[in-house]
Order: structure tokens, then sequence, then C-alpha cells
């Protein structure tokens, strides 16, 4: 191999302000994650005007952090990879135009990414992908099957109809009087719960690959409401447990599926909700046996927002060929496709 | 000195190249358009032509607001970005205080730039040249432009306005200071980068990783967090 690969990935799509340098595509040099959460809390959610001011408060002081730990300086950056969309179009708007700037400054390709894209390729940081491959990403707000033919190539087989997986364990963590985030706290609950209160799973039509999970997030809220009314306690690890069995059961089961139908070598989990307990212990019991399918489940590090993953896909773009050039906006609802 | 100066805090988009005592280049466009697609490139081409490379520029200034919130954060990422890379310095400049330099240094009396805040209310403040300088007489504000007219009608002066959002409050400043008030011609309304460049070039650098905007007011869900703790505390 002759001269190595350096990109700089930049990710602000939400409440993460993260700069990372990869090299070759699969070594973090550096991957500095300036978190919000403990702003954000206060009430109760993420909100988008606080969130781009705190990115603008973050940014340089992340990018100098990152270079810093890498120990590499802007001349040996191959590219500058960052996330254009989907997001936050206040938070991603930041990362955006830091990108450009430093890329304008140095004379330094650019790079759009898709952030799903970089969910993606955070497994790439833990082993080399194998093609064809099948990837589960899990957020707070996708819920995808996406099929890969080839480096850099997505197709989406399944999305959620409407809310996110991620979107039901907030719903839900709220209807219990869980603090913000409540995925962490409902995967708490339900390894202490037994998973016996009835709720419904939706298959949708035969063959779909597609999710839905606001009749699941209903089905939580009524039958809280109803023991209330009839001046019953409901556990609320039953409740968390028995929740969470009907999204595994439908997430694993449809990933199985789907794995047997595009006859992939790999199965990678992706997005913040991977590193929920419970989906990790269920997929690992599926796949543990299997001979010709590997699964990958990155480390909770990079299953949440971070930049190396974008620094990751980023890689793999700028070995295509791909580059933006400094009209690169943000786009909220951004197309996986179009890296294809 | 060579210095770039950017301005996105309001519909206006201006960029500004100033060498030494030379306005070299100067961008402005007053449009409804996107300013995150268009401000790098209108800086790119600017700088070509006037054959100047990224590693040429000495200093930074940008309008760090009042103004549209994403509007002021593209420009202030923007500048605070290539400042610190570039290891050049950073001056933020008032929005209001460059609006206000861009038709007022001839004019006898103080000047009020304004921007337009919604439902009544203007982003303003009071500015006045003394022997070619420019000086703060009221700091920026943020109130009802029938409340700013009744505070400056107390003044035995002529007031300049100046801002491209003069047509909605003209009516409302009309009718509280009559001939007292003077506004500024169409061609003088958009705020000038090269001015904001000039006011930002004699000026000590900031500290760019604490540079953030002035916004004015707080966001919504924080004023109303801050208002409940308040309460609770009570
Ligand atoms: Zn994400």
């Amino acid at each position: 191999m002759g001269k190595d690969q350096w990109i700089m990935g930049i990710e602000t799509s939400c409440d993460e302000t993260s700069v990372a340098i990869v090299k070759n595509g699969r070594e973090i040099a550096s991957n500095v994650v300036a978190s919000q959460i403990e702003s954000h809390k206060r009430f109760g959610g993420v909100v988008p005007e606080i969130a781009s001011r705190h990115h603008v408060e973050q940014i340089t002081i992340v990018l100098e952090e990152a270079l810093k730990q890498a120990n590499i300086s802007f001349s040996d950056l191959d590219a500058i990879a960052v996330t254009e969309g989907p997001g936050l179009v206040g938070a991603l708007l930041i990362g955006v135009n830091a990108a450009k700037a430093v890329a304008f400054a140095h004379g330094i390709p650019l790079i759009g990414v898709h952030h799903i894209a970089g969910h993606i390729y955070a497994n790439r940081l833990v082993a080399e992908m194998e093609f064809p491959l099948l990837s589960l990403v899990v957020s707070g707000g996708h819920t995808e099957l996406v099929f890969m033919k080839e480096q850099g190539h997505f197709e989406v087989i399944g999305e959620t109809r409407d809310d996110a997986a991620g979107e039901a364990y907030d719903k839900v963590a709220r209807t219990l009087s869980l603090p913000y985030p409540g995925g962490p706290h409902i995967d708490r609950l339900a390894q202490e719960g037994e998973p016996i209160i009835s709720l419904p799973r939706a298959w949708l039509e035969e063959g779909s690959y597609d999710f839905s999970f606001s009749g699941l997030k209903s089905a939580v809220i009524n039958t809280v409401h109803n023991a209330e009314q009839r001046g019953e306690k409901i556990s609320p690890e039953d409740l968390a447990a028995s929740f969470q069995q009907s999204v595994i059961d439908v997430l694993v089961t449809k990933t199985v599926n789907a794995v047997q139908e595009y006859k992939v070598k790999q199965v990678l989990l992706a997005g913040g909700v991977a590193a929920n307990k419970g989906l990790r212990a269920a997929l690992q019991e599926v796949f543990e046996n299997s001979t010709d399918i590997q699964l990958i489940i990155p480390p909770l590090s990079l299953c949440t927002d971070n930049a190396a993953m974008i620094a990751a896909a980023g890689s793999i773009l700028f070995e295509k060929g791909i580059r933006s050039t400094m009209a690169l906006n943000a786009n909220p609802g951004l197309d996986i496709s179009i890296h294809n | 000195m060579k210095v770039l100066s950017i301005d996105t805090s309001n519909y206006t988009l201006g960029v500004a190249l100033l060498d030494g005592d030379q306005v070299k280049g100067e961008y402005i466009t007053n449009l409804k358009k996107n300013h995150s697609v268009r401000v790098m490139p209108a800086i790119e081409s600017l700088m070509n032509d006037c054959d100047m490379k990224p590693a040429d520029l000495e200093k930074i200034v940008v309008a760090k607001g009042p103004g549209s919130y994403t509007g002021v954060r593209i420009g202030v990422t923007i500048a605070k970005t290539l400042a610190w890379t570039l290891n050049i310095p950073l001056v933020g400049v008032s929005s209001l205080e460059g609006s206000a330099a861009s038709a007022g240094r001839y004019f006898d009396g103080c000047i009020s730039p304004l921007f337009d805040a919604r439902r009544g209310q203007i982003y303003t403040g009071l500015y006045q040249y003394r022997q070619g300088q420019i000086y703060s007489i009221q700091k920026d504000q943020l109130l009802l432009s029938k409340d700013w007219a009744a505070i400056l009608k107390e003044r035995d002066e002529k007031i300049l306005f100046i801002g491209n959002d003069l047509p909605i409050h003209q009516p409302i400043i009309e009718e509280t200071l009559g001939g007292q008030a003077v506004f500024a011609e169409i061609t003088e309304q958009n705020p000038r980068p090269s001015e904001l460049a000039l006011l930002g070039r004699d000026r000590e650098g900031e500290d760019i990783h604490s540079f953030v905007p002035n916004y004015i007011r707080l966001a919504e869900a924080e004023s109303n967090w801050i208002k409940a703790n308040k309460e609770k505390k009570i």
C-alpha cells in the first residue's frame, strides 16, 4: 500500500458536536464528541435552536482537539467529510459551513456524507465489510433495513412508515415518567421485568420489510391508562420488557427474513439504538451459530452520533471520486441513494 | 493589512476584501436566498478576482448580530473557523454598527440602523459620528418601533434611519417624529461589508473559541425555562 489516506469527519446533525480523524478508512486517530445532552435534559428533548447555538460554541474547540489528539496538521488531510443530512437543519448548517471554511482555507477536497451512511460505516471501524451485506439502522430518527451490494452503494429495502423505533422508546419512556433520553432507561427496566403484557407486533403486508411503531406506542399508552382507571398498578419493569420484546421481535424477524432473501454475508447493526442490550442479545442469539453470516455490532461509542463514522463513510466516497463544491448545503431530507 | 469581512446576519449577504487603505472588492446582494449555499462561493470568487489566497489573509471581520439567528450563525461559524484555521485574528462587529457606518458618516445627528424583528419589533441602537469616528450612544436592543420612536422624540436632534426594513416601520416612526426623522435612500440601505472591514481593521482580536453571535434575545425554550425555574424558587 502506498501513502496513507487521512480523512477528517465533521458531524453536527443533532445534539453532538463531533470531529474525527480516520486513517485509511478504518483506523481512528481521534474521535472527539462534545455532547449537549445535559443542556437539553432541561427541556425533556433536543431543542433545535439551542442545539445550533451549542454547535457554534463548540466547533473550533472540537476541531482543534481532534487534530491535537491525532497529532496531524491540515496539510496531511486528503479530504474533509461532513454530514450533509438528514438531521436538524440549523444544526447541520454549522458543521457544513465549518467544513467548507476549512476545506477552502487549505484547498482540501470536501465531501458531503449522508448521516445514515455514516452510521453503517461505523462498522468498518470494527471489521472489514464483505458484500453483499445488510444493515439494520435503528436510531431516534431512523428505522431502516439497508442492503449494500458493494462499497458506497445503498439500497433501502425497508423503513418505518410512522415513528422511528427510538421515537417510540422516548414516548413510552415519557408515559412511564422516565427521564430523557428514555431509551437506556427502558432497556435497563426491561432487564428486570418479564414480557408478560400482551402488546401488538406490526408485521404489515406479507414480504414487507417496512416497520410501524405507532400502534405499539398507542397500545402501551392505553395499557397504562386503562390500568390507572381500574385503579391497578402496572409493573413498569414488565411493561418495559413487553414493549422491548415487541420491538425486538419485529426488528429481528424482518432482519432474518431479509438476510435469507438477499443472501448476505454480513449483518451490521447501526444507529443509537444499537446500544440497546436487549436488541444486541437477540441478534447475537440468532446469528451466533451461523457459519456463513457474520454479525457485527460496533461498540457503544461508535453507535451513537460521532464523526469517525462520517470520516469512515467519507473515505469510501473519496475513493469513488465523489466531491462537493463550496455550494454544499445542509439538507435535512437528504436521500441516501445520492451516494449510489 | 488584508482583511476579509463577512455579513450574513440579515437578507443582505456581503463579503469584502480590504488591503491596507484600499477596498479591493465587495460583493453584496439583497435577496431572500439561502446564505449557506452562497456565501462560501462568494468568498471564493471574490478572492480569485482579487488574486488573493486564503493564506494571504491577515484578519477576519464578521457581523456578529443581531439579525436572523441562522444567518448570523452561518457568518460567525465561517469567520471563526477561517480565523482559527488560518491562525489570524477575528473581530466581531455589531451588525447594526456596520449598518450605521454604511450611510451615516457625513450625517450631522444620530443614526438609528434597524432590522425588523416581527410583531412590530425592531433590532436597533443609536450611533453617532464625531471627527470621523463612530460612537455607540445607546446600546443595541430589541423593542417595539413605536416605543423606540417615543424614546428618540426626547432627543433634540435629527435622526437618520437606515435599513432594508424601513418600509415596514417608516409610517410609525414618521407619525411620532415627523421632520426630526430622516430616511436613507434605497441605495444606502444595504449594510456595506467594506465598512464592516474598516470598523474591524484596527480593533483587537477576540478569543476565537469562545466567540459567539450576539443574539440579543434568548431562545424561547430557554427563556421559558428560566422563567419557570425562577417561579419555582419563589
Ligand atoms: Zn444518528
